[in-house]
């Protein structure tokens, strides 16, 4: 399976990964490789076999609805590049 | 005497209850060490000098109180990965290079109220992607048995640190065989627990259903006294399980007569290397000789597709968990774009290395609308059926054992053109993260000079059996007292 330079810019832009000329061809060369050797799956007969997302035998492991005290909001926003008022700020979302 | 920087845990732990020595000493020699060596290893992202001399103090006040703990005062290093509060943590990544943590990971919180020195923390693949140390943003680490090859990876500071004397033991983490492979490589021990053992609270995640914490040793009982430590349900990762945590020093001398061991025949195959092969079987029999029944006749089909499997979970993953890096909270921040989406991108572009957005790029893509059944789905099933071939070949036999990886340490530079190949590293270790299962990798000789290992591979939380067998092999062959010239 050959991937193309346009298949990969889309998968860059999903991932919000800026991807240079350069690595735009070498990923699409080593991705379609990559991926090539994903096609080992199709032989093994999965007919019927439940997948698995892990291997606990844990489900909807639950805490108990208390309050608890958290780490101090200056922590935190301590280590944001842009911070004002208490909040993260970011450039606008919407033009 | 061997050097106060070559000595085991418990060996450490004797001497500094007998008095012979103090922590300030054995951090001070373990110090000594990293400044005379690590310029040519290069083990070390940070060392933590004044820290470790205050905790080697503060541990040589509770010795001179009358406690007696194994880890108390005994030098550690802790890779990059690990969140220590007030420590840099860069996880080998630009993305995090200015990154100080506001907590202790969970293990790390353990080992610090354990009475352990830490002296530093070690170089990694970028975000624990990678099985050469190649990865790492900063700089490669050397093999200190040959300073021209790589020491494995992800974990290859610590393994590194560890054969080279710059530490006592280490922690790292495993998610495809990035404890296993690297101790191999370095000749040193080295476990990934099972799944769900070790608490991962602070742990810079890669991929949740595969990453495991461990511990690299100098030998068994090294091994099985950290475990101990760092082992245990931990309420702030619902995903550690609620068992019980043995004593896992408690049946080392159990030794291995009647132990019913099976070799897979897909890991042994004709590519392997015939040092690595002669290696192994000669491991395995020693332990024949001990008593243990070995077959040859085991089989597990799904070896090859466990690579695929791998590369389709992991990087979905990973897709997922590194989305958190979007400059916004923490972390590295491209901030002049025009617009948010513009600063995410190049933040993202910037920040990350190549191996990790070529993961993130596998794992976008298989996850992506049109291929999320043919690619994350099947996996998932495939997934399944790996684990079924493990459960029913732990029906017959108590341990699985074969070689860590195909051939001892590569140059540095040699595979890093070819990701695939590079990925093939981690063939025979990374089933038993899709199983879920506990491996070591204890050093079973050299070729050419260069340190292999054997890997023995466990029920789920049966790692006692695993280190039994461990143990009686070890004590067999006697490698662990060898140390590389530096």
């Amino acid at each position: 399976m050959e991937l193309s330079r346009e298949a990969v810019h889309h998968v860059a832009k999903l991932a919000r990964v800026a991807l240079t000329d350069d690595e735009m061809t070498m990923f699409a060369r080593q991705l379609s490789e990559i991926i090539g050797h994903f096609d080992v799956l199709q032989q093994v007969d999965t007919e019927g076999v439940e997948p698995t997302a892990h291997t606990l035998p844990l489900r909807n492991v639950m805490t108990s609805d208390e309050s608890r005290p958290s780490m101090p909001q200056e922590t935190v926003l301590q280590m944001a590049p842009s911070v004002e008022d208490g909040y993260l700020r970011v450039r606008a979302v919407l033009e | 005497m061997a050097d106060l920087h070559y000595l085991t845990i418990h060996d450490a732990a004797d001497m500094l209850a007998r008095r012979e020595v103090t922590s300030r000493e054995l951090t001070h020699a373990v110090l000594d060490r990293i400044h005379a060596v690590d310029i040519q290893v290069r083990a070390f992202i940070t060392t933590t000098a004044e820290l470790a001399l205050a905790q080697a103090d503060a541990a040589d006040r509770r010795i001179a109180a009358g406690e007696r703990s194994p880890l108390l005062g005994v030098p550690v290093a802790i890779k990059d990965v690990l969140c220590t509060n007030g420590i840099l943590t860069t996880c080998g990544s630009k993305m995090l290079e200015h990154f100080i943590p506001p907590y202790d990971a969970t293990v790390a919180r353990r080992l610090f109220d354990a009475g352990a020195v830490m002296v530093g923390k070690t170089n990694m693949d970028e975000f624990a992607m990678g099985s050469s140390t190649e990865n790492s943003a900063f700089f490669p680490t050397h093999n200190p048995w040959a300073l021209d090859r790589v020491p494995g990876g992800s974990s290859g500071g610590s393994a590194a640190a560890v054969a080279a004397g710059e530490a006592t033991y280490a922690l790292g983490s495993d998610t495809g065989g990035s404890i296993r492979q690297p101790a191999a490589l370095c000749g040193v021990v080295g476990m990934k627990p099972t799944y769900g053992r070790v608490s991962r609270y602070g742990l810079v995640a890669f991929a949740s259903s595969l990453d495991q914490i461990g511990p690299f040793t100098r030998d068994v009982r090294d091994c099985a006294t950290v475990l101990n430590a760092i082992c245990g349900h931990d309420p702030c990762d619902s995903t550690s399980a609620a068992v019980d945590t043995p004593d896992f020093t408690a049946d080392l001398e159990g030794g291995v007569k009647g132990m019913r061991i099976g070799v897979p025949r897909e890991y042994l195959p004709d590519t392997l290397e015939p040092g690595v092969r002669a290696l192994v079987e000669e491991a395995l029999r020693a332990l024949e000789a001990q008593g243990a029944a070995v077959d040859y006749d085991l089989t597990l089909p799904s070896t090859e597709a466990a690579l695929a499997v791998y590369y389709i979970i992991a990087p979905s993953e990973a897709s997922a968990n590194l989305a958190r890096y979007d400059g916004v909270k923490y972390g590295f921040s491209y901030q002049h774009g025009a617009s948010m989406w513009e600063n995410m991108e190049k933040t993202r572009g910037i920040g990350f290395g190549q191996e990790v957005k070529r993961r993130i790029m596998i794992g976008t893509y298989a996850l992506s609308a049109g291929y999320y059944d043919a690619y994350y789905l099947k996996a998932q099933k495939v997934r399944t059926v790996i684990r079924r071939e493990f459960d029913a070949a732990f029906e017959k036999y108590d341990v699985i054992a074969g070689p860590v990886t195909p051939t001892p340490a590569f140059k540095i530079g040699e595979k890093t053109a070819d990701p695939y190949a590079m990925y093939l590293n981690d063939v025979f270790t990374l089933p038993v993260n899709i199983a879920g299962l506990p491996g070591i990798s204890i050093p079973c000789g050299f070729v050419d000079g260069l340190p292999v290992g054997l890997q023995i591979v466990g029920k789920p939380f049966d790692e006692a059996t695993v280190l039994r067998a461990a143990y009686a092999y070890e004590h067999a062959a006697g490698w662990s007292t060898t140390h590389p010239t530096l």
